[in-house]
């Protein structure tokens, strides 16, 4: 911006300049502790005051953390980390707002101006930093075409060498990288379905019409290793339809007893539980991101970001009456990945592996 | 005692300067200039929530037990009693029920967490406005967006180390997402897991992460984010005496030692008075994680709303009948989680990042610019900027659909089914009108230069007609008004030359002139000294 010096236009006979002339900086007026030792006084002893309160608030923290007994009852112990609280913020503001004050009322207000340099290096310091890097090209041998061996091999190590660190690291830290572990559950062919956590078996006739359990398979509850893994997977919700409002996939006739099916809880869209069943609806939601899957009909998609529906858990009643499992599922539960299609199978091969997959 | 003071703070300045020549460094930096401006200490509330972040996170160090063993519970929370839950979970119910002041930490941390966050953007938000991303700061938008794009990291990090169902089902949604990365993301999934969601692995690795790695790495950037500032001397508003070869401001010792200082004071009290009073994160409520149960109404921290919005919003099914989520030689292409959670946000950051070069290659502006732009005289780049806000808020908005929903007696679907559509509306709208308001403005501007303020006063002429008295402006009111570059759009060599033959590069030469366009085409120019002359000739 060259308003300084102002360049008039030639053909105007009146010097109207092209452009306004900036003004300076604005008139300065003094504040009233500027001139009025009273109003100085008066400041001063806010500012004192304000340190003051500060000073209060560290021994308000202090002492509600001596003075003050903390028992097991939640308000008890909420009382004493607010007093703690109140009495930080005291000490806090206390100083902020005394030295703020201070500067404010006291301290300059009267703007100063500094010139700014531009950020590029005089052409003196410029053509030295070229001269000297030229130097060190010269005295290494870079860039001349005299060592180029001893670049091209040096670079080449340079860009390996974090392999040797990387490498040994990364492939630590998959445990055994057996990602086909996806692809199955602990569910075994005969595997009683129990209550979710108590573990306890549940009978046909317990699941009455319009009913949903939250399941895990028999024997979670006490495996040694990968309770939590196998739980992630395992668990399944249990419900009860009136037969005639539920349409069965092609192939799964058996895979139902009288109105009672078993889908995966797990959501074939990024993995949250889906947990909240609509009776009337027959609509099972996701309230991550609100997957809507319908049971009456092979929990199939109705709205929301899955694509798949919630894979099934073929189930029959053994004889005791109890429900149990026909196999596991016949394709991976949960969210999609790239070799997906590679684990699913016909459901055969999880009845001969046996226990936990590790 | 004045004087023997003042000989003992010599001597040990004597002492120090022999040593390491601090002289210059106190020299250049006691008497910086910084220009005065309330949207200047966005970025203060930012560092000193991160500084209060630092000594509350040291505290929490001293009682969190980063492991995943399982426990069972033995403290004095009754309705806790018996469960088994990680050691991580245990001792974040130990350090709120039976440390004093523990929990009053834990609130400060988070807090100061969603404020860190919060500062950050909105920060952000004011140099994109201002135009104080432009040549020389360039790089220094760049460290900012990356501190920005850790702060995320070091939130979602921490915010998962208590190891309770709401932070456990997040890290399942991010499994979920990891997997659904083409060929490695199986694999990526078990580097991070160690092995099979959620492995007993992932806390210990998410407290270095989040004490150390992402800490450290804020820090160095912090350093050089300020460093970067006083090598760059601060931005100022447009004002008189305020040039782009100068800087109008009040030293940093004492007045920004007093009030800086003292605002990292002011930010920390506030912090403390809301954690003492308002409850965050309560974990005891949610309970330890367990993959089984999971609560409606569930939220992550605001800073991830707009990735869980954007993944509620893309369908499986678009209009239920093609699928997001495609088989085809035996393999799995999740669309449907690919395009909201990694592409899309991908491309919103991407966009951002790169912003002062793109609109620098578009304007084609290279000067050097420390005067800041009122956002009305850069209508192009605030209606941009609105856009963005509008497209995160959707997505955030999205994000708390099922709230909004149950507040509002709304239908989740179809909220649903509008965001849908209005991401793709809104914040072509938003351009638009914003881009409108802000040469309203211009205009307004101009019309306040040339006819000065409205007084209120009428009066009669002799002649019987009635007229308002306007008062001119003062020459700073003016100033600041009038003081701003009038770029006209880029003119490019025709595209025949005068033998009719066909020039090379005039492609690409018609689509910078006419991002130029977008730019310039559409603007107001300031007022002139003569058409304010002429104007005030009209008015007598």
């Amino acid at each position: 911006m060259s308003t300084t010096e102002n360049p008039t236009s030639h053909e105007s006979e009146h010097t109207t300049p092209e452009s306004f002339e900036d003004p300076g900086l604005p008139y300065h007026r003094p504040r009233r502790a500027d001139v009025d030792p009273k109003a100085e006084k008066k400041a001063e002893r806010q500012v004192a005051a304000l340190f003051g309160v500060s000073i209060v608030g560290t021994i308000v923290a202090v002492g509600a953390y001596m003075a003050l007994d903390m028992t097991d009852e939640i308000d008890s112990i909420r009382f004493v980390n607010m007093m703690i609280g109140l009495g930080i913020f005291l000490a806090m503001i206390g100083i902020g707002f005394g030295a703020i004050h201070w500067a404010k009322t006291l301290m300059r207000d009267h703007e100063m101006v500094e010139e700014r340099h531009e950020l590029r290096s005089s052409e003196e310091a410029r053509a030295g930093a070229i001269q000297n890097l030229k130097d060190g090209a010269e005295d290494s041998g870079i860039g001349v075409k005299r060592r180029p061996v001893l670049v091209g091999t040096g670079l080449s190590a340079l860009l390996l060498a974090p392999l040797a660190v990387l490498w040994p690291q990364i492939g630590n830290m998959g445990a055994d990288w057996n990602t086909s572990n996806f692809g199955h559950t602990m569910w075994r062919k005969g595997m009683r379905l129990t209550r979710d956590p108590d573990g306890t078996p549940i009978k046909a006739s317990d699941v009455t019409i319009g009913s949903a359990f939250h399941v895990i398979p028999e024997g979670l509850n006490e495996l040694e290793h990968h309770k939590i893994e196998e739980k992630a997977k395992a668990v399944v919700l249990l419900l009860r339809l009136d037969p005639r409002d539920l349409k069965i996939p092609e192939g799964r006739e058996d895979w139902s007893f009288d109105g009672i099916v078993a889908y995966s809880k797990i959501c074939t869209h990024v993995g949250c539980p889906v947990a909240l069943y609509e009776q009337q609806t027959h609509h099972l939601l996701c309230p991550c991101h609100q997957s809507t899957f319908d049971v009456s009909d092979g929990a199939k998609v109705v709205f929301g970001p899955a694509k798949r529906p919630l894979p099934q858990l073929p189930i029959a009643i053994d004889d005791e009456g109890y429900i149990v499992a026909q196999s596991d599922f016949h394709e991976p539960i949960g969210p999609s990945y790239w070799t997906r299609l590679k684990d699913t199978s016909d459901g055969m091969h999880a009845d001969d592996s046996e226990g936990s997959s590790h | 005692m004045g004087a023997r003071v003042n000989t003992a703070a010599a001597g040990t300045a004597n002492w120090v300067d022999e040593r390491t020549s601090i002289g210059g460094f106190v020299k250049f930096f006691a008497r910086k200039l910084f220009p005065d401006h309330w949207s200047f200490m966005l970025g203060e509330i930012a560092l000193y929530s991160f500084v209060v972040l630092l000594l509350s996170g040291v505290f929490l160090t001293a009682f969190f037990v980063p492991s995943m063993t399982i426990v069972e519970y033995d403290g004095p929370l009754a309705t806790m009693k018996g469960v088994e839950m990680s050691e991580a979970f245990a001792s974040t119910l130990h350090m709120s029920f039976e440390v004093p002041g523990g929990l009053l930490m834990r609130q400060i941390h988070h807090w100061s967490a969603l404020l860190f966050t919060a500062a950050i953007v909105t920060h952000m938000a004011r140099v994109f406005f201002t135009g104080a991303f432009r040549k020389p700061r360039e790089l220094n938008w760049l460290v900012g967006f990356t501190l920005m794009i850790l702060s995320l990291a070091a939130g979602f990090s921490g915010y998962s180390l208590p190891d309770d169902v709401l932070s456990g089902n997040g890290l399942r949604i991010i499994e979920g997402v990891t997997r659904s990365v083409p060929i490695v993301g199986e694999y990526i999934s078990y580097w991070i897991f160690g092995g099979e969601f959620p492995g007993e692995i992932l806390i210990p690795r998410l407290f270095t992460m989040h004490v150390l790695l992402v800490p450290g790495l804020i820090l160095v950037l912090v350093a050089l984010h300020l460093f970067l500032v006083f090598l760059h001397k601060h931005t100022q508003y447009p004002g008189g005496g305020r040039k782009d070869t100068n800087v109008v401001g009040l030293p940093l010792f004492p007045v920004y030692t007093a009030k800086a200082g003292g605002f990292f004071f002011v930010v920390f009290g506030v912090i403390a008075l809301v954690a003492a009073i308002f409850t965050i994160n309560p974990v005891w409520n949610y309970g330890p994680y367990d993959p089984s149960p999971v609560s409606a109404g569930t939220q992550p921290d605001w800073y991830i709303l707009f990735v869980d919005g954007a993944l509620r919003l893309m369908p499986g099914w678009l209009f239920d009948v093609i699928p997001m989520e495609w088989e085809f030689w035996g393999y799995t292409l999740s669309l449907n989680i690919l395009t909201p959670a990694l592409i899309l946000p991908g491309l919103f950051f991407g966009f951002l990042a790169l912003y002062p070069w793109i609109e620098a290659w578009a304007t084609g502006d290279r000067g050097e610019k420390h005067v800041l732009d009122r956002p009305r005289n850069a209508p192009v780049r605030t209606g941009i900027g609105v856009a963005l806000i509008s497209f995160y808020v959707i997505l955030v908005m999205e994000g708390s659909n099922d709230i909004i929903a149950n507040l509002f007696h709304l239908s989740l679907n179809d909220l649903t089914y509008f965001f849908r559509i209005g991401i793709f509306v809104i914040p072509v709208l938003a351009f638009w009108i914003t881009r409108r308001l802000a040469i309203g403005l211009q205009r307004k501007d101009r019309e306040l230069v040339l006819h000065g303020k409205e007084t209120g006063r009428i009066v009669r002429h002799e002649h019987g007609e009635y007229q308002e008295v306007h008062e001119p402006l003062t020459d700073q009111e003016r100033w600041v008004l009038v003081s701003y570059d009038d770029i006209a759009p880029l003119e490019i060599e025709p595209e025949y030359n005068d033998r009719g033959v066909r020039r090379k590069g005039y492609r690409w030469d018609r689509f910078k002139q006419r991002l130029s366009r977008l730019y310039f085409e559409k603007r107001i120019s300031p007022v002139t000294p003569e058409e304010l002359a002429e104007a005030q000739h009209a008015h007598h």
